[in-house]
């Protein structure tokens, strides 16, 4: 069916958007929710699997502490309560994505509830805006199996003759973390919904809770949205648009589905309470399952488990591990790098401070590490149509190829070659440098030959080095790193020839 | 406890996935309600000052250590499966999410 889309500008002119952003985050214990099997990506199917994951007659499930402990700390990080007591709930419903056919969740008793977070969203002036989006509740539950729909004329779901279930992510422990409506960010909205994942998910990596890789899919989001007649302060019917990836799609999908929205109540129609699918591809949604009956879980409290009860004392001692206040360690990190307001501003803004930290941490010097991802990287981010750190490139690469470069055996040109190989998944910076024959000929021998034969080349310009115009040795330089097929240090082929021409 | 509704079995039935004729609405339908007014006589024993449980012990707080404990082999995982294809599950085409 084809949707009427309304312009962003007309949308604003006659809705109020509203949104509500629930993010799943899967930790990264060693061991699944409840039971020892082991929660590496990318194992072959159903490798990491045993009788309690698998709901076998009998298996009785055990929390694991470590992702409690976990969620405690998450939820204090999002200045939430911690719940005194609380339960797990079975949710009761029919997919072959849980052998159970119930997920153990929390349904009314949240472990971390009534909080928020501030999120910065960039203005045009350069200086961010301070948004302050509510936090409704964080609870734990289990992740559910992975189904490969084949057969069919598409293969998509709903032309598939069968489901392939593989149960390796069944019971992985997720945080699923659920925002109270967001109102009143107008046309910021599709922004502040990014920001707010995008800070959510900088909040896990700083925490150390998770492997935060949206592309892998270990934080993803669902997105809500209604719209309401502009100024009438009530909110609309909602829909929930799953599936969104990364931190380009969140905004994306908010921007089309207020468009989608718009077109549908001009009409005069009404929109359906519904799930849709996002396609990251042609950065559309299409309806998914309609929910009617489906909605009915039956939640019930989970008789193989008893409550969760953090005693004070344990909360507050997780509170001290908490990472630093954010605002607090900009302040930090911009005077032990000595970067300006205005260079601060700007990684933080591209979404890089994390990337650029790790990266000074793996050995870059700070303004290596700034040029390199709000540089070349930033670029090619951009190109690709990726936040920089989805690039598949790690800090610990781009420190690499950096010291390479210190160490003279890789010039600009090289290193950016390099990045290349990288961004193709040819291995490391160093494995990259010897498949591909980049690093600088140190051979001083041929270096001199290609000096000489430079000199020989461009008499004149040889002349005026004599005379003292050392800028013309640009011209030489040229000449040798040809020769040299970039493969040389441009720095020493200058040394090399004005030692020759004085 | 009020008796349970022929349409609530339906309703039950079809979030079940379990295909219930008319006929057999109708037989079950009461037989539900006797059972439930059995179970519900617990709620004449309590009094108001006994909230409901949902455990048999008052513990709180039990938890794993997280480490790894051995797997099942996918054959092991696999061998109660009615049907096994590129070591999945295979299961009849559902209306549903995708995972
Ligand atoms: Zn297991």
């Amino acid at each position: 069916m084809t949707e009427t889309l309304v312009a962003f500008d007309d949308v604003l002119a006659s809705y109020d958007p509203a949104m509500g952003l629930e993010v799943h985050v899967e930790l990264n214990t060693r061991s699944k929710m409840f039971c020892g099997c082991p929660t590496e990506f990318g194992a072959e199917p159903n490798t990491q699997v045993c009788p309690t994951c698998l709901g076998l007659p009998g298996a009785m499930p055990v929390v694991n502490g470590k992702a409690v402990e976990a969620a405690i700390r998450i939820g204090l990080a999002l200045n939430c309560e911690i719940a005194e007591w609380c339960r797990f709930a079975r949710k009761n419903y029919f997919y072959p994505d849980m052998p159970k056919n119930f997920q153990t969740s929390q349904y009314d008793e949240p472990i971390a509830f009534e909080g928020y977070m501030d999120v910065t969203v960039p203005t045009e002036e350069g200086d961010g805006e301070t948004f302050r989006v509510e936090i409704e509740r964080a609870h734990m539950e289990e992740d559910t199996g992975k189904s490969l729909h084949v057969g069919g004329a598409t293969g998509r779901i709903h032309g598939a003759d069968h489901s392939l279930v593989d149960y390796n992510r069944a019971g992985i422990p997720l945080i699923e973390i659920v925002t109270k409506p967001i109102v009143g960010a107008g046309e910021k909205a599709p922004l502040v919904a990014r920001a707010y994942v995008a800070q959510l998910r900088d909040l896990i990596i700083a925490l150390g809770v998770s492997d935060a890789r949206m592309d892998q899919g270990s934080i993803r989001a669902d997105v809500n949205l209604s719209l309401s007649p502009k100024g009438s302060g009530t909110l609309g019917t909602r829909t929930e648009t799953k599936n969104v990836n990364s931190l380009r799609s969140v905004e994306r999908a908010v921007r089309y589905e207020m468009s989608r929205h718009a077109g549908v109540l001009d009409a005069g129609r009404s929109i359906l309470q519904e799930t849709r699918h996002w396609h990251e591809d042609t950065g559309v949604t299409t309806s998914g399952r309609e929910k009617s009956d489906a909605e009915d879980y039956r939640y019930f409290p989970e008789p193989d488990l008893v409550p969760v009860a953090p005693t004070r004392a344990w909360v507050e001692e997780l509170r001290t591990t908490l990472p630093e206040n954010p605002t607090q360690k900009r302040a930090r990190l911009q005077a032990e790098w000595g970067f300006s307001d205005l260079e601060m501003r700007d990684t933080v803004g591209a979404g890089a401070l994390l990337i650029v930290e790790e990266t000074i941490s793996a050995g870059a010097s700070p303004q290596a590490a700034r040029k390199w991802w709000l540089g070349e990287m930033a670029r090619r981010a951009n190109e690709a149509g990726v936040e920089v750190g989805e690039l598949g490139v790690t800090p610990v690469d781009v420190a690499r190829v950096q010291v390479l470069v210190d160490e003279g055996k890789l010039n600009d040109k090289l290193a950016r070659q390099v990045l290349d190989g990288l961004l193709a998944g040819e291995g490391s910076p160093d494995e990259i440098v010897a498949a591909r024959g980049l690093a600088i000929v140190s051979d001083e021998g041929a270096l001199s030959a290609a000096v000489d034969n430079a000199i020989a080349a461009n008499p004149d310009v040889a002349d005026k080095i004599r005379d003292g115009k050392v800028a013309a040795a640009g011209a030489l330089i040229g000449a040798v790193m040809k020769e040299m097929r970039g493969q040389a240090d441009a720095a020493r082929v200058r040394e090399l020839i004005l030692e020759k021409l004085n | 406890m009020p008796e349970i509704t022929r349409d609530e079995v339906a309703h039950l039935a079809n979030l079940a996935r379990i295909d219930l004729s008319d006929a057999e609405l109708d037989q079950l339908a009461p037989q539900l309600s006797v059972i439930l007014e059995s179970v519900a006589s617990i709620s004449g024993v309590a009094g108001d000052d006994v909230p409901p449980t949902s455990h048999a012990l008052p513990l709180t707080n039990v938890f794993r250590e997280d480490v790894n404990t051995p797997c099942l082999t996918p054959e092991q995982a696999l061998a109660g499966a009615p049907a096994v294809d590129q070591q999945r599950f295979s299961v009849p085409r559902i209306l549903g999410e995708e995972a």
